[in-house]
């Protein structure tokens, strides 16, 4: 017995070697899967960065730096060139071509890949030579290297030899490449238990330098907010987000352990299905009340904002009427004005088109997901029930919720919730994602479907369009039409707050208004 | 002796099959399968060609034949959330929950024995009172509400022990133990607690019962009129015969342990099968449900049968036929 | 109609008896019997006598949310026990709440007991393949906790039904879960007691006069072994209440917006943390008292009943 006491201990010491510096981290829900062409989400995305790299990456200023690409320029108005960067490996010992972006962008533009949207304007790619590649776009477009952050690269020999190279949609889906990666990236994958626990380790072959301490990396998610932040006091945990507003104080009293706040480009909003005849929860009755902007108006005005943001979100939230944050291009204080909370006008504009004793609608709502997302849908339910509407509330986890307003289910919702940062920092990708549906790649989250010829045509317009100031015009323009139409309902920007233990995390690091852990961007004492 | 363990060993194949004919009656008509595995826009064709290549178009008997032979290959299919071997996210709960149930059922042994003679002896102490009394309100209470207010009182008052999780554990081949570490055996403390508790008052009046009858008995009387001490009498005579029956329900017990965990698994989100358990449903993950199913299934007929043959080994008496338990 | 003759003589017989004389006498018993008596009227008229109604969900402020108890420091008298974090009072929905769990659980065991009883009848009555069928079924479901089953049928009527559909048919889907679990006891006891009737005279002498067996069984027996199956439903009450509650606590039992006692304390669970306690703990309170009420009430009628122990 002694001597397997000993042999256990032995192997106990051999798993923990003398110098490890272990990150963990925890956010509320598990990734929704490795590939790099779907489920595009902040953690996933964030999980995506340390494992693959684009041509370019983002710095914490949100800048853009070389990665595979050294540099890059406009040669002609429809093609951007590009210098790869030479000695490159992937995590398996394969050198990177410009074969493996070519192919990437061959699964990106599948009609299955969420992510198409970042190389929607993208027509080919030309392999120059083995150290140059051209970008030919459809038309003129300004902003694509913001896109390439996200556009991750992927081994073509690799895919073909494991037979990945198709696109599955749906999150969670028990495809190969959701649970394997082999990318450029400074972290490779080591074990990825799903729900569990993914676990990686810095690339060997990295051409960069990781000077941030971190000898291994577990990322576990916890899905109760409590039971997070216990974790987190208890040490079980090094990094933690979001923290809930209610323990913020708990954890700053604690010893040990701090919160680090600051702003995030997260706008979190409603939407209304504005595109069927006839509402999911008005079977029979051949009506679609949000078609009317008058109902959608009282939606919005029903909704006292203010309250929320005092009570369930303790002050750590900025109420906006824009669609994206200050700090993204294309933001304007005159957009971010909100109409005035006032229920009473709610129910005469409900009265007046029509529906004085309000209607039946379902509002589906992910509860782990964004801070206190559940907690807000159930706030908002009595707001639009004083105003005579039947509301219910269907919360679930959020890969049940993407699947249930995305293209998945065919966005088989009437009134949803969901946050968006523009995944190049500028309003266009909101629009493009978010309020229209035309353009290429357009409309991958436009769960309502909402339409506007003048927005579709600002929009397609600011993508080719050189001159900035013009585009910056053409965004604000395009977002005070929708915003006039009562297209969606923006609700607010989210204070961010990780809960770190500030004896192993250094002073330095903080939160990334995007709200990801990019391992890049975290040091350990 | 032989007919008789062929006869238990024959009813618990029986048990055991009844239990697949359900797993597999859940798996082939609750969630088709190829709904789950195709993509929302394939033909019907392609969902036709799969079909035939996973031989869902074959009759009943075959295809619960090949779901046998894969349950006992140690197939269960792959997860309709994670899209993962459901052996292989089994293999990865199974440790936490067997520990768990191991500390319960020690704890509830170690506490249950030595309160239960206590009591028998001492019928109308004053601490035997408190104790009954103290018994009947945990039987009372909801293990989730025990859970809670363990919680409350030893992690977020006193901030003595975790609670949440495994702590840290080390993986000793497939196996991940939180026996090795401080922070394993203090997390273990709570969970432990909460789950073995209904057994500790169940034995503990079990003991008691026991101890009461057994001090009635003629050979208690004769020993003592032996002259022997009355310590010789208690533990050599009185708590000795006491035991069997003791021990045959504790095993029992233990498959009890094996369900209850999963109240105990979510309250303290211990990471076993359990809670993995109540996920499947929340998300209607069938693999996952019925191949819980079948292996608890499997710990109870195993358990079971263990405790009749031990029972007939101990008990010449007892050899008779019972019936296949007792909950 | 004799089922009622029976009843009305067991009452007569009740008040004159050795049992109403146990009842007087233990002050546990009278005070358990009237906690559970005063939950039951609660509940029955808990829509109309609650302060807040919280089903009404225009009539909630956020403004009063997480308030304590009124008798801390910021709670409001109208909200005696404080209110959650929707701004529900917490006395209300914990009345309301303790409505749906004994809903839950009447129905629960009247459908346990209408299964159970009929069945244990026909398998003592009739006896031979019909009963070796009942028991079998009865011996494997044995073999097992009941909390399992019930989640496993709960688990399979939630894969049967449209995900929509789930919170609607939550309550029923518990009633079922819980009855089909349980039916066993009652089974087992009736079929038991049956067999000894079955040989009495008076079953003899029905027989003999050409009674169908239909009628025999409930005309005859049925009266004759209902004081045992009245001690199965008493305890059987506090078992489905607890499941239930446990079913809710672990999020597959009735959803938040009309929230049973488990409910209530698994919501208030993710506020144990921040310092918002009450939320959590009174509904706890309430729940231990009901279940504990109902056992002591059962324990007692059980030890009351039997002969045995008098």
């Amino acid at each position: 017995m002694r001597y397997m006491m000993a042999t256990a201990l032995a192997v106990a010491m051999a798993v923990a070697p003398a110098h490890a510096k272990v990150l963990r981290y925890s956010t509320n829900a598990d990734l929704l899967g490795l590939d790099p062409a779907i489920n595009n989400e902040g953690p996933t995305n964030a999980m995506k960065t340390n494992l693959y790299e684009g041509l370019l990456y983002r710095n914490f200023n949100l800048s853009l730096a070389p990665a595979l690409a050294t540099e890059w320029s406009q040669v002609s108005p429809a093609v951007w060139r590009f210098k790869l960067r030479q000695g490159v490996k992937f995590h398996d010992g394969t050198p990177f071509t410009g074969a493996d972006v070519a192919f990437s962008l061959t699964r990106y533009q599948s009609e299955q890949a969420d992510m198409r949207g970042y190389m929607a304007t993208v027509k080919e790619i030309n392999v120059v030579d083995p150290a140059t590649i051209d970008f030919v776009t459809n038309g003129p477009d300004p902003i694509l290297p913001q896109q390439l952050p996200l556009f991750f690269i992927m081994s073509k020999a690799w895919a073909e030899k494991n037979n990945t190279t198709q696109v599955v949609r749906g999150t969670s889906a028990p495809t190969f490449i959701n649970f394997n990666a082999n990318g450029t990236g400074p972290y490779k994958l080591v074990e990825r238990v799903a729900d569990n626990r993914t676990v990686v380790e810095p690339n060997p072959l990295w051409w960069g330098k990781l000077d941030n301490g971190i000898t291994r990396a577990e990322f576990r998610p916890i899905a109760n907010a409590a039971t997070r932040v216990a974790a987190l006091l208890s040490g079980e945990i090094d990094l933690m987000y979001p923290v809930p507003s209610q323990d913020k104080q708990r954890i700053n009293s604690s010893k040990g352990t701090k919160v680090l706040e600051g702003p995030e480009l997260r706008t979190i909003f409603l939407g209304f299905d504005q595109h069927r005849n006839e509402l999911l929860d008005m079977k029979g009755s051949g009506k679609n009340p949000f078609k009317d902007k008058r109902v959608r108006e009282a939606f919005y005005k029903a909704i006292d904002i203010q309250t929320i943001a005092r009570v369930v979100m303790r002050g750590e939230s900025r109420p906006t009427g824009s669609m994206v944050a200050p700090g993204i291009a294309g933001f304007s204080d005159d957009v971010d004005k909100r109409p005035a909370f006032n229920a009473d006008e709610a129910k005469k504009l409900l009265a007046d088109a029509g529906y004085p004793n309000g209607f039946p609608v379902t509002l589906d709502c992910p509860n782990d997901r964004y801070t206190n997302d559940e907690a807000i849908c159930q706030a908002i339910v009595p707001m639009l029930a004083r105003v005579g509407i039947q509301i219910k509330l269907n919360a679930q986890t959020r890969s049940l919720h993407f699947d249930k307003i995305g293209l998945k289910e065919n966005r088989n919702t009437s009134f949803y919730m969901l946050g968006w940062t523009p995944g190049t920092f500028d309003a266009h990708n909101m629009l493009v994602n978010i309020v229209t549906l035309d353009g290429p790649g357009a409309g991958q989250n436009n769960s309502g479907v909402y339409r506007n010829p003048k927005v579709e045509e600002l929009t397609l317009k600011a993508g080719t369009e050189m001159d900035a100031k013009k585009r910056n015009e053409m965004l604000v323009e395009a977002q005070k039409i929708h915003k006039d139409e009562y297209g969606h309902i923006p609700l607010h920007q989210q204070t961010l707050a990780w809960g770190v233990r500030d004896e192993v995390i250094d002073g330095s690091v903080k939160p990334r208004p995007s709200n990801d852990v990019d391992l890049r961007q975290i040091k350990m004492k | 002796m032989f007919a008789y363990i062929v006869r238990r060993a024959l009813q618990s194949v029986l048990v055991m099959a009844s239990v697949a004919f359900v797993a597999f009656t859940l798996f082939q008509y609750m969630g088709d399968p190829i709904n789950q595995m195709v993509a929302q826009d394939a033909t019907l064709a392609e969902r036709e060609n799969l079909r035939r290549v996973l031989g869902l178009d074959r009759p009943f008997y075959v295809q619960f034949l090949v779901f046998l032979k894969n349950l006992v290959t140690g197939n269960f299919g792959f997860s309709f959330r994670v899209g993962t071997p459901v052996a292989q996210i089994i293999a990865e709960r199974l440790p936490a929950t067997l520990e768990l149930v191991l500390v319960a059922a020690m704890f509830a042994l170690f506490v249950g024995v030595p309160a239960g003679v206590y009591t028998g002896l001492h019928r109308h102490g004053a601490l035997s009172r408190f104790m009954l009394t103290i018994s009947l309100i945990g039987v009372s209470l909801p293990t989730f509400l025990i859970g809670i207010l363990l919680i409350l009182i030893f992690a977020v008052v006193l901030g003595w022990l975790p609670s949440f999780g495994r702590g840290q554990v080390v993986q000793l081949g497939f196996w991940s133990t939180g026996f090795l570490t401080t922070s394993g055996l203090k997390a273990l403390i709570l969970p432990s607690i909460t789950l073995g508790l209904f057994q500790t008052t169940l034995i503990m009046r079990l003991v008691r019962s026991e101890m009461l009858e057994v001090l009635r008995a003629d050979y208690i009387k004769f020993a003592r009129a032996r002259g022997l001490t009355n310590r010789a009498v208690n533990f050599g005579h009185a708590l000795k015969n006491t035991l069997v029956p003791v021990i045959t329900i504790a095993g029992l017990q233990i498959g009890g342990l094996i369900a209850f965990a999963i109240i105990t698994e979510t309250v303290f989100q211990w990471p076993g099968m359990g809670f993995l358990f109540i996920t499947a449903i929340q998300f209607v993950d069938i693999p996952v449900m019925s191949s819980y199913l079948v292996l608890v299934a499997l710990f109870f007929v195993i358990i079971n049968l263990i405790v009749d043959l031990l029972y007939f080994a101990v008990d010449p008496r007892l050899r008779i036929d019972r019936s296949v338990s007792t909950h | 109609m004799s089922v009622w003759r029976s009843l009305q003589d067991l009452v007569r017989r009740f008040l004159g008896s050795d049992v109403f004389y146990s009842f007087r006498r233990s002050p546990t018993v009278v005070i358990a019997f009237a906690l559970t008596l005063l939950f039951m009227v609660a509940a029955a008229l808990a829509p109309w006598i609650v302060p807040h109604n919280t089903y009404e969900v225009a009539s909630l402020s956020l403004n009063d949310a997480f308030l304590p108890p009124a008798w801390v420091s910021g709670g409001k008298l109208t909200y005696l026990l404080g209110t959650d974090d929707q701004g529900r009072d917490v006395f209300s929905t914990i009345v309301l709440g303790a409505r749906v769990s004994l809903i839950v659980g009447f129905a629960s065991v009247f459908l346990a007991l209408t299964l159970g009883v009929a069945l244990g009848l026909v398998a003592g009555y009739v006896g031979g393949i019909t009963d070796s069928i009942i028991m079998r079924v009865a011996d494997v479901k044995l073999s097992f906790p009941a909390i399992l089953i019930v989640l496993l049928i709960d688990g399979v009527a939630r894969g049967l039904l449209p995900r929509d559909l789930h919170d609607k048919a939550a309550v029923y889907v518990i009633v079922l879960a819980i009855g089909l679990s349980t039916w066993i006891q009652y089974a087992r006891t009736v079929r038991g007691l049956t067999l000894v009737e079955k040989n009495k005279e008076y079953v003899q002498a029905a027989r003999v006069i050409g009674l169908h067996p239909i009628l025999i069984m409930f005309r005859h027996v049925l009266p004759n072994v209902m004081g045992p199956v009245l001690v199965i439903g008493t305890l059987g009450l506090g078992v489905a209440v607890l499941t239930e509650s446990t079913l809710s606590f672990l999020g597959v039992g009735v959803p938040p917006t009309e929230p049973s006692l488990g409910t209530l304390i698994r919501i208030g669970n993710n506020f144990l943390f921040s310092g918002e306690w009450w939320m959590a703990i009174f509904p706890g309170i309430f729940l231990v008292i009901l279940i504990l009420s109902v056992n002591l009430l059962g324990d007692w009628l059980r030890d009351a009943l039997n002969p045995k122990l008098r």
